[in-house]
């Protein structure tokens, strides 16, 4: 799409920024060097704290006020972007670049109209009038395919949708038509589904106004969909630069080739469905309806007014063979995680029960027998937040341990050095701080507390997501070796039918609280028989899209 | 770690209040009661450093006892308040719901009243002195330690870390405190070294309005008192006193920035 000969937009040429912290020199960015043309859309890669927003951001010098430009210097259209004054950067941002970010909601005024947000540019870098900016923002939220723009512009933000307010974003950052779009994880905070309208928008918008996009994600699947070329970047450096092509299929570096084969699209299935004689099923949910009121409040509760309610969860049943595994699927709202604090026995279901091997347990944990508390134990989403920070990794091993009285006080250290193992942790971690631990270590902690109880039931509450590619792929691995070794049924939570399909034997997708589809994983990603079924599964951003085979080269060169 | 500078001179100045007020005896050469009327109002320099009072005591040695009260007061002022409030804020927080909402119109009819009117008006039923007031401010200070604790029992109720607890079969006592108080305790932590400022200005104010530490004790804010009738003729006698005063608030209020930069910026 882009000829060799088209001109070159932006060059950075051997950036290094530093932030000075109370702590000293923090080091975010050595050697950066890359450069795009006119209507490229580049792609910058990178794991969390690979310096890929900063890199991005310098191109506008959007840096903030502790960072030390050590050397290096930016050139849009062949001007040098870090030694512009204030006034030149202004007319620098918004009218020749403009920048979209991850999340909308942070990044627009909650106290002014979106349409007045979308036209605001226009005035101050045009000079039109509030009227006709008013109508341009109109005929541009229509061109971004927002339904009744007329009325969606007098709307405020928190009246919109994530996916939305993204759209209006992106006609915020397109008012004074500029030449590149700088896009920082645009889609890492919306739905799956959604997030492939946004990737479309995007495709649309470069394609009619011939923009330059960079495009900034931790999401190899999205850049490969989306790019003609890729930046690599880690530990602030730059590894390799190339075509889409020549990245996927011939990486040259060993963290690239590691990256592509953590991407979940291309982990092969674990498990499969077979088909067992009837027994009592391990874990059996039966028509569960969860629902949460919103509002109540002592004047409510006085007036005996009824709360407003809303139904979480709405009817389902699910059952689970001893030893197998179950895939929950949904978006943000669906009631996935909803269903996993019900088995566990954090919220109180309206009706319906779940039952352990014909058992029904008690909906309130606190009426539950320390027995059958002990066996359903969960794994949850974010391991900087489900680890206790006051703690130690030894004392958060060893609470469980006491709790339940797994073994006597003398052999708590040794039970603790096993679990390590277990998780594949060092046992010098075991004096740090709960606060001193990297993202992966923390969720192996996570899972070794879950663990100590010696569950047979396990459930991972998206376990993965909040975690680099890279990690998740080893976070997964230990899923599957610690299922398979301990013969654990799993109940995996998850927005990513990649990751299910890696784990589960059987999956369920829900929407809005109800389940809509549900069967053997491997039939129900083949031949899904739900539209929305399809459209998630149509939503997971593929290495290549042209339906090339899956980068095999790539997979076969991974250590 | 970096120690923030205002830490350390805010801690080193406390320190040096209570290094003084444990060395009194030492320190002081002269009796901080007994009426020397051959000295009365000395100015300061030669035989009485800060001069004397009104009845020959020795202002300097007044002073240095009268931090005993003082420190005591900051002390035991903050510790009811803080155990008081820290339990209500937790149970409140964590549980939720009618209980919340019950405490918390307590707290807020607490709260509507003046504070300062609220703490002279138990001290005048209660009668003057260290212990009505210790017993008053509890009464009175409790909401402060009960808010900022709620909030944060509010927060992480919700954590997964303490939901994690809850499933592995934890009692609700033990979760509150080994789960969610090391976790909320530390914006009171900050607070509490303002707090205790406020509580000797507090005290100094009752000690002038003749509600505090009875004379002769020493008090700072009960000298203050005693030297208004001879500020323009002997300025000493209240300006030492509220010197002392300061630099100790001073030095409490240093340490309450700095520990908020130490706890904030911190791993």
């Amino acid at each position: 799409m882009v000829t060799e000969t088209a001109p070159e937009l932006v060059r950075v040429e051997n950036l290094a920024i530093d932030f000075a912290t109370a702590y000293g020199d923090v080091v975010a960015l050595r050697d950066v060097s890359f450069s795009m043309r006119r209507g490229e859309v580049l792609g910058i890669v990178g794991e969390s704290g690979s310096g890929k927003t900063v890199a991005c951001r310098a191109i506008l010098k959007l840096i903030a006020a502790n960072a030390r430009v050590k050397s290096g210097r930016i050139l849009f259209e062949g001007q040098d972007v870090l030694g512009l004054e204030e006034t030149a950067l202004r007319h620098l941002r918004g009218e020749q670049a403009a920048m979209i970010f991850q999340n909308p909601s942070t990044h627009m005024d909650p106290l002014m109209a979106v349409g007045r947000q979308v036209g605001e540019g226009m005035v101050l870098h045009e000079g039109i009038s509030w009227k006709e900016a008013g109508s341009r923002a109109v005929a541009l939220l229509d061109d971004m395919r927002i339904v009744d723009p007329e009325r969606r512009a007098r709307a405020y933000p928190h009246q919109l949708s994530g996916g939305m307010r993204q759209r209006v974003m992106i006609a915020a950052a397109l008012a004074c038509k500029p030449k590149l779009l700088i896009a920082d994880e645009p889609t890492t905070a919306l739905d799956v589904t959604v997030q492939k309208q946004i990737l479309d928008l995007l495709r649309r918008i470069r394609a009619e106004r011939r923009l330059s996009i960079i495009l900034v994600s931790h999401d190899l699947g999205v850049v490969a969909e989306m790019c003609d070329r890729v930046v690599v970047m880690k530990d602030g450096r730059v590894v390799e630069t190339g075509s889409v092509e020549q990245i996927l299929e011939a990486p040259q570096d060993d963290y690239t080739r590691r990256l592509i084969a953590s991407q979940p699209a291309l982990l092969k299935p674990t498990v499969t469905l077979r088909p067992t004689a009837e027994e009592t099923p391990h874990l059996a949910i039966d028509q569960l309806e969860v629902e949460f009121s919103a509002g109540s409040s002592l004047v409510g509760w006085a007036l005996r007014r009824p709360p407003h309610v809303v139904k979480a969860v709405d009817g389902v049943s699910l059952s689970l063979r001893r030893g197998g595994s179950l895939g929950i699927v949904g978006e943000s709202g669906s009631g996935k995680s909803t269903i996993a604090r019900a088995i566990v026995g954090l919220v109180h279901p309206q009706a319906g029960h779940i039952a352990v091997d014909g058992e029904v347990l008690n909906p309130a944990l606190g009426r539950r027998r320390p027995e059958q508390q002990r066996k359903l134990q969960m794994v949850f989403q974010d391991p900087f937040l489900s680890l206790n920070p006051a703690f130690s990794v030894a004392r958060t091993l060893a609470e469980p341990l006491r709790q339940h009285r797994i073994c006597p006080e003398a052999e708590i250290g040794a039970r603790i050095a096993e679990l390590m193992a277990k998780v594949e942790l060092p046992t010098n971690l075991l004096e740090r701080r709960t606060t001193q631990l990297s993202g992966g270590q923390r969720q192996r902690v996570g899972i070794a507390r879950a663990l100590a109880l010696e569950p047979e039931i396990l459930i991972a509450d998206e376990v993965t997501s909040a975690l680099d590619v890279t990690i998740q792929a080893q976070v997964l691995g230990l899923f599957e070796r610690l299922r398979r070794e301990l013969s654990l049924t799993l109940i995996l939570i998850s927005h990513d039918l990649a990751v299910v399909r890696y784990l589960c034997e059987q999956v369920a997708v829900m929407r809005n609280g109800r389940l809509v589809e549900h069967g053997p994983t491997d039939l129900v990603l083949q031949e899904p028989r739900e539209q929305y079924t399809s459209d998630l599964i149509a939503a997971i951003p593929r290495l290549r899209s042209s339906g090339i085979p899956v980068a095999r080269s790539a997979v076969a060169a991974a250590p | 770690m970096q120690i923030p500078v205002t830490l350390v001179i805010g801690i080193v100045l406390t320190l040096a209040w209570i290094a003084l007020a444990l060395l009194a005896p030492v320190v002081a050469h002269y009796d901080p009661i007994k009426t020397d009327v051959q000295h009365m109002l000395q100015p300061p320099g030669g035989e009485h450093w800060l001069g004397s009072d009104a009845t020959g005591r020795d202002l300097f040695t007044r002073i240095i006892f009268g931090a005993r009260y003082d420190l005591a007061m900051a002390f035991f002022g903050v510790v009811g308040p803080i155990i008081l409030g820290t339990m209500i804020g937790l149970v409140s927080g964590y549980f939720g719901g009618r209980l919340d909402a019950v405490l918390m119109r307590i707290l807020e009819v607490t709260i509507s009243f003046p504070y300062f009117v609220l703490v002279i008006a138990i001290v005048a039923v209660l009668g003057p002195g260290l212990k009505s007031y210790f017993i008053s401010l509890t009464l009175v200070n409790w909401v402060s330690y009960t808010r900022l604790v709620r909030s944060q029992a509010l927060v992480l109720r919700e954590a997964d870390f303490v939901l994690a607890a809850r499933t592995m079969g934890l009692r609700h006592g033990r979760i509150m405190l080994y789960h969610i108080l090391p976790n909320a305790i530390i914006p009171s932590v900050v607070f509490v070294m303002t707090d205790a400022v406020l509580t000797i200005v507090l005290g100094s104010s009752l000690g002038f309005l003749g509600l505090g530490v009875q004379p002769p004790t020493p008090e700072w804010g009960a000298m203050i008192a005693e030297g208004q009738t001879y500020l323009t003729t002997a300025w000493w006698i209240s300006v030492f006193p509220g010197v002392a005063v300061c630099s100790l608030a001073m030095g409490l209020s240093l340490s309450a920035d700095g520990l908020a930069r130490l706890l904030h910026t911190g791993p």
